[in-house]
């Protein structure tokens, strides 16, 4: 999404305040310094750095639920315990899973996964990751 | 409060019928003219087949019965469930083990509950659905067979889950599991058995066979009665 | 002293060992845990998003239980809920802070629980690494009968222990309860900067590769700086940096396989316990080797 022009409309207002309203973060107050995204320990698997997403979020760009990177969040709060402006960024994740997974979305296919799988894994890692990637 | 009603309303897919207040949902639909080819069996509470929801006038709470329990009521807009759509894991008991993962291995949905206690609420033999679901989470096989042991597989839990879990087959995986792994065996059932195998009452039997009627009758009248 | 207990659905199926190490430590110590008579899976993690009710249930649910204890009299005046698991530690904590600040949200879950017993908001949720600082780690020295002599443990912490900030068992940024802890012991403490990284949680469902690399990055830092032994409190991050150690094994040759155990475990051994109260033989990769070559078992 580098380089491209973003158009700011009614609509992408709109994408911005239900962001706000789900996570409950002064989204506005990021100014990109870029700490969240250092403090990450997950950024080699994704195609955004966290501080982006949150500045297309900012920009009310829907086009940022395409991302894998609210999928590879692993909800460690260490950009939260970074961000010098307060803002817990995880939470901005999970506003961004929840609107998708609250329109027919799973992240996560239950079949997909093995009966050999299903065998060794304990109820915390079944339990935790249907809560978070599935609907 | 005049004197009691011998009719009641009742609206059946969304159409009124006046039916006598003492039948059950099962004959008042019977009585206007219902056949039932599914969602019917026993007629007695025991088979399950007759699942049913009902919301009644002025009250927004949906409510589940058996068909063949329930008495109707004034104002009851019923759905029957004749049957209910769930999947059910394929598996040999005797490969099996009645291990701590064993239920979320094969229906590995119930990781999805969300402790609403709904299917609780639904339950028309009154079981702790919700603490057997959660009971099989954490893999105590026992309690999810003691606390699941009236369960009629009716279905209503399982059209009432947020989480889409099918409470009753997974219930019933754990019956297995404890009936043939955990449950204990009864020593003197297997000592009988034993005692029998090896012809401990041939010759009383032989000897009961080759009476007559009248003999028997006499032995009969005369037996020992233990209190 | 008493005190009402939660396990956990992980600490009755995979993670018995943390269990019966910590019940029986805890009673070394003069505490008894009372597991709740009747308890549901908290969620495992806490729900962010600022509208849900749904999933506080959960959480609220086994409160209301904590509640319930007192008012049958099994505990009388303590309304403090001891947790092992980090996860239900913080996912309890959360959820407990969070209605008690929002009445509004208190409402509609009291409005779903129809005709079962509210929450009255007095239950305080507690990690037993808390309660073994609040009772000071001089007293846990005392009890120590074979000191951990010459190990080197690298207190491991995660995420939901510490994080986020306001809501975890120490300061985020130095925490110390685990390093006291071991140091009671008589173990030698190996501090590392990953001891509060990300061991890839949940996404070892769907995505053993991410955790993998966690797994790799955490443990071959603390082996580099000398540790020999991993001690952690929470079942999720225990899978996570012991079982995947096979596939860590797989995909970055050279690394060599380090053992994993809960601090529970470290304490019923110091504490000399015995070794089936530890429970290191449903330890992934086994830790008795090791403990052997220091004549600790």
């Amino acid at each position: 999404m580098a380089g491209r022009v973003i158009r700011i409309s009614e609509r992408n207002g709109r994408f911005s305040e239900r962001v706000k309203a789900l996570s409950g973060e002064e989204i506005d107050l990021c100014f990109q310094c870029g700490g969240c995204s250092s403090a990450c320990p997950m950024t080699s698997q994704m195609d955004l750095l966290p501080s982006k997403v949150m500045r297309l979020v900012q920009l009310g760009e829907e086009a940022v639920l395409k991302s894998r990177t609210p999928w590879i969040c692993s909800t460690c709060f260490n950009c939260a315990a970074r961000c010098p402006r307060g803002i817990d960024i995880a939470n901005v994740m999970e506003a961004l899973r929840q609107m998708l997974l609250r329109s027919k979305f799973d992240h996560l296919k239950l079949e997909t996964v093995g009966r050999e799988e299903l065998r060794e894994i304990p109820p915390i890692a079944l339990i935790s990751s249907l809560r978070k990637f599935t609907s | 409060m005049g004197e009691e009603r011998s009719t009641v309303t009742i609206y059946v897919m969304g159409k009124a019928y006046e039916v006598p207040a003492s039948l059950t949902i099962m004959k008042a639909m019977e009585y206007i003219g219902y056949r039932f080819v599914r969602g019917a069996g026993c007629r007695a509470g025991f088979c399950g087949a007759c699942a049913t929801l009902y919301r009644k006038k002025g009250s927004y709470k949906l409510e589940a019965a058996l068909a063949c329990q329930k008495v109707v009521e004034d104002g009851m807009y019923i759905a029957t469930i004749p049957f209910a759509p769930a999947e059910k894991r394929t598996y040999d008991i005797n490969k099996l083990r009645p291990t701590p993962n064993v239920l979320l291995e094969y229906y590995p949905e119930i990781a999805r509950c969300l402790s609403c206690n709904t299917c609780t609420k639904a339950c028309p033999q009154d079981l702790q659905v919700m603490d057997y679901v959660q009971a099989a989470i954490r893999g105590d096989i026992e309690e999810v067979a003691r606390l699941s042991f009236d369960c009629l597989s009716c279905g209503l839990c399982a059209m009432r889950c947020p989480a889409e879990i099918v409470p009753y087959n997974v219930a019933q995986l754990a019956r297995r599991l404890y009936a043939k792994y955990l449950a204990k065996t009864s020593e003197h059932l297997m000592r009988r058995l034993k005692e029998i195998e090896e012809g401990k009452f041939d010759e009383e039997l032989k000897r009961l066979k080759g009476l007559s009627r009248e003999e028997l009758k006499e032995l009969y009248d005369k037996r020992e009665i233990r209190v | 002293m008493r005190f009402a207990y939660y396990p956990g659905c992980t600490l009755k199926t995979t993670a018995r060992n943390y269990e019966d190490s910590a019940l029986a430590s805890a009673r070394a110590l003069g505490m008894e845990l009372l597991e709740l008579p009747r308890w549901n899976c908290c969620g495992t993690v806490h729900a962010l998003a600022k509208d849900d009710v749904m999933h506080y249930l959960a959480p609220i649910r086994v409160l209301v239980r904590v509640e319930d204890m007192n008012r049958e009299g099994i505990l009388e005046g303590n309304y403090r809920l001891v947790t092992l698991c980090a996860m239900c530690y913080n996912t309890l904590k959360r959820a407990n802070g969070v209605v008690k600040e929002d009445p509004d949200r208190m409402r509609k879950l009291h409005d779903i629980m129809e005709r079962e017993q509210p929450y009255e908001g007095k239950v305080e949720v507690l990690h037993l690494l808390e309660l073994l600082r609040e009772m000071g780690f001089e007293k846990v020295a005392e009890r120590v009968e074979r000191p951990l002599r010459g190990l080197r443990v690298a207190p491991y912490y995660g995420c939901l222990l510490l994080r986020p900030r306001g809501f975890g068992i120490d300061n985020p940024d130095s925490p110390r309860v685990m390093e006291d802890l071991i140091r009671a012991l008589g173990g030698e403490v190996v501090e590392f900067p990953y001891r509060a990284r990300c061991c890839g949680s949940y996404h070892t469902v769907e995505r053993k590769d991410i955790v993998a690399e966690a797994a790799y990055k955490i443990l071959s830092q603390a082996r580099e700086m000398g540790a020999e032994i991993v001690a952690l409190a929470c079942p999720l991050c225990s899978f996570n940096l012991s079982e995947r150690q096979d596939e860590v094994e797989r995909e970055f040759p050279g690394f060599r396989k380090i053992p994993v155990v809960y601090f529970t475990q470290l304490m019923a051994l110091a504490f000399g316990l015995g070794e089936d109260v530890c429970g290191l033989d449903q330890n992934h990769v086994d830790p008795r080797p090791l403990l052997r070559s220091k004549s600790l078992i």
